[in-house]
């Protein structure tokens, strides 16, 4: 998986949790909560949409790997490339 | 044989259903054990006479519009998942708060109220807006923070004795399981979803959400057993191993989440903690009257009011009374006086809630039950003419059926420690208890009302299924 397709692989996943939001023009280095109206209720959805969809496990202490899409692709592109 | 769990939940009330929503959208084995026949809890529905009634409903706190997306109501709906199109809300007209002397009208456009102070209160306005905005920039609810009162809090802000008594009216009736105080963290939540949101309701009743929030759990393949009362939660070395259900039966879970209530989960627990008698019984249980008239309350003058929350006396007290109900405070509700547009109900409902005593209501013979239930009713309805539109006019001439609901009535149905409604004055708002598996959510966690217990069944199923 490249940095790009998991970029896509959370913005779906945000879609499906926020489908009011306009996610035509995130931006990859602002953090997502300043662009979108995401709370940290919004953001434990994410990660148990990792789980449940990906198989991806997210521990509590690195939730804040997620905060902007960038980060988001450099912390899940390994994670997602580890699956075999 | 035994079946394991990955969550089982206590109670089908709105808690309830709402963590197994969340547990079962992220693949948990959830199953939902529900003593009565209904679900729904506090906020449940029944026919009587061919006739469709709700049981806690006036009306659903929280109302804001779709676009607001920060706001706790349009937030609930993301996590379960649920199209705020399919609950078909409609909202409020507006209501009123009726003191002696003085009434305050409020809406779900916050600058009614605003006015309406400004108005009746000329000189607290300054304060009153000063404790709105600190209310809006208050940080959210802190799962840690113990009790706070706000009887001294709030004089800070207001010095009116009158003002602080009607503000505090509807917020308390609303929802504090304190008397004559609140926390204020609750107070908090309560004012902003009442005075800065505002009331709807689903056109169709409690009934409508249920079968929302049900259809969704059910369709992420959660379990739901009717009829099927706990009888006891067997603890072993520290947590909850084994559930024993009415039947005999016996169920296990990884975690289990509790809507009964606090003192009524530890009974549970421990059948010698009995929790009519706990400290941590509620003190405030209430009797409700439903007066179903053959025309719609427009005909007779009724007006724009939806709710009004009246107190007679000079004084305002929100605690358990001396008299079996107490006359000189309560809540009218007109369930068919929302905006209804094209779609109006066929008759007039009045709704009358006031606090009651549980002992004295428990208390009673079978017999003198059923008589004091016809008095206090006579009574109830004799008791808020003054503040119908027409005082003189004979109100029982088109009244076509009615009933009853008092404390004993509560704890029938729904178990809760001295029929109080809004549960246990001691919030556990982390959910934890002395049993390291054992959680509750609900009224007993800390957030009341139809939106605050879906909240908490929410908020618990996240912190203590899924981040777990």
């Amino acid at each position: 998986m490249t940095k790009d397709e998991c970029k896509q692989v959370v913005l779906d996943i945000i879609a499906e949790i926020a489908p009011d939001e306009d996610l035509s023009d995130v931006k990859g280095e602002i953090a997502l909560r300043e662009q979108l109206d995401l709370d940290s209720m919004d953001f434990l959805d994410i990660v148990m949409e990792l789980r449940k969809q990906h198989s991806i496990e997210v521990p509590e202490a690195d939730y804040g790997q997620l905060a902007s899409l960038d980060s988001c692709s450099e912390y899940l592109t390994p994670k997602f490339n580890a699956l075999v | 044989m035994s079946q394991h769990y990955d969550v089982a939940i206590i109670g089908a009330g709105m808690s309830g259903l709402s963590a197994g929503i969340r547990a079962a959208h992220f693949g948990k084995r959830a199953i939902i054990l529900e003593q009565h026949n209904a679900p729904g809890g506090l906020n449940s529905f029944y026919a009587k006479e061919g006739r469709k009634y709700d049981v806690g409903l006036h009306a659903m706190t929280n109302y804001v519009p779709a676009s607001e997306r920060r706001a706790i109501f349009n937030k609930l709906l993301r996590q379960l998942r649920i199209d705020r199109a399919d609950l078909d809300l409609i909202e409020q007209k507006t209501s009123r708060i009726a003191f002696p002397d003085t009434n305050l009208r409020f809406g779900n456009d916050e600058s009614l109220l605003d006015s309406e102070v400004e108005r009746a209160f000329s000189g607290q306005i300054d304060g009153f807006r000063r404790l709105s905005e600190t209310i809006r920039n208050y940080p959210d609810a802190d799962l840690e923070q113990s009790f706070r009162s706000t009887r001294e809090w709030i004089k800070q802000f207001i010095t009116d004795p009158d003002l602080e008594e009607m503000i505090f009216c509807p917020l308390m009736y609303y929802g504090s399981a304190v008397e004559d105080d609140m926390d204020v963290g609750q107070f908090v939540i309560m004012f902003r979803s009442i005075f800065h949101e505002g009331l709807a309701r689903p056109v169709e009743g409690i009934r409508l959400l249920i079968r929302v929030v049900l259809d969704r759990y059910r369709k992420l393949g959660g379990i739901r057993k009717m009829k099927t009362g706990v009888k006891r939660l067997v603890a072993e070395n520290g947590r909850i191993s084994r559930i024993v259900l009415d039947s005999g039966e016996e169920i296990t879970a990884d975690v289990v989440l509790s809507c009964a209530g606090l003192p009524e989960t530890y009974e549970l627990v421990d059948p010698s903690l009995v929790s009519d008698e706990s400290n941590q019984a509620g003190k405030l249980s209430f009797s409700e009257t439903i007066a179903v008239y053959r025309e719609l309350p427009e005909t007779w003058g009724w007006g724009d009011d939806t709710i009004v929350f009246f107190n007679n006396a000079k004084r305002f007290a929100y605690r358990n009374p001396a008299e079996p109900i107490d006359l000189r405070s309560g809540v009218i509700c007109l369930p068919n006086n929302f905006e209804f547009a094209d779609r109006p109900l066929g008759e007039g409902l009045v709704r009358v809630t006031c606090l009651a005593n549980y002992e004295t209501w428990i208390g009673y013979s079978d017999t003198d039950y059923a008589e004091a239930k016809k008095q206090w009713f006579r009574r109830i309805q004799k008791s808020i003419l003054p503040m119908m539109p027409e005082a003189t006019r004979n109100y029982s001439d088109d009244l076509v059926a009615t009933d009853m609901f008092t404390p004993r009535t509560v704890k029938k149905f729904t178990r809760r420690a001295r029929g109080a409604i809004y549960g246990s004055s001691e919030k556990l708002k982390d959910g934890r208890t002395p049993w390291e598996n054992l959680f509750l959510c609900g009224t007993d966690q800390g957030y009341l009302g139809i939106v605050g217990s879906m909240l908490s069944g929410v908020v618990m199923a996240n912190e203590h299924v899924l981040k777990g």
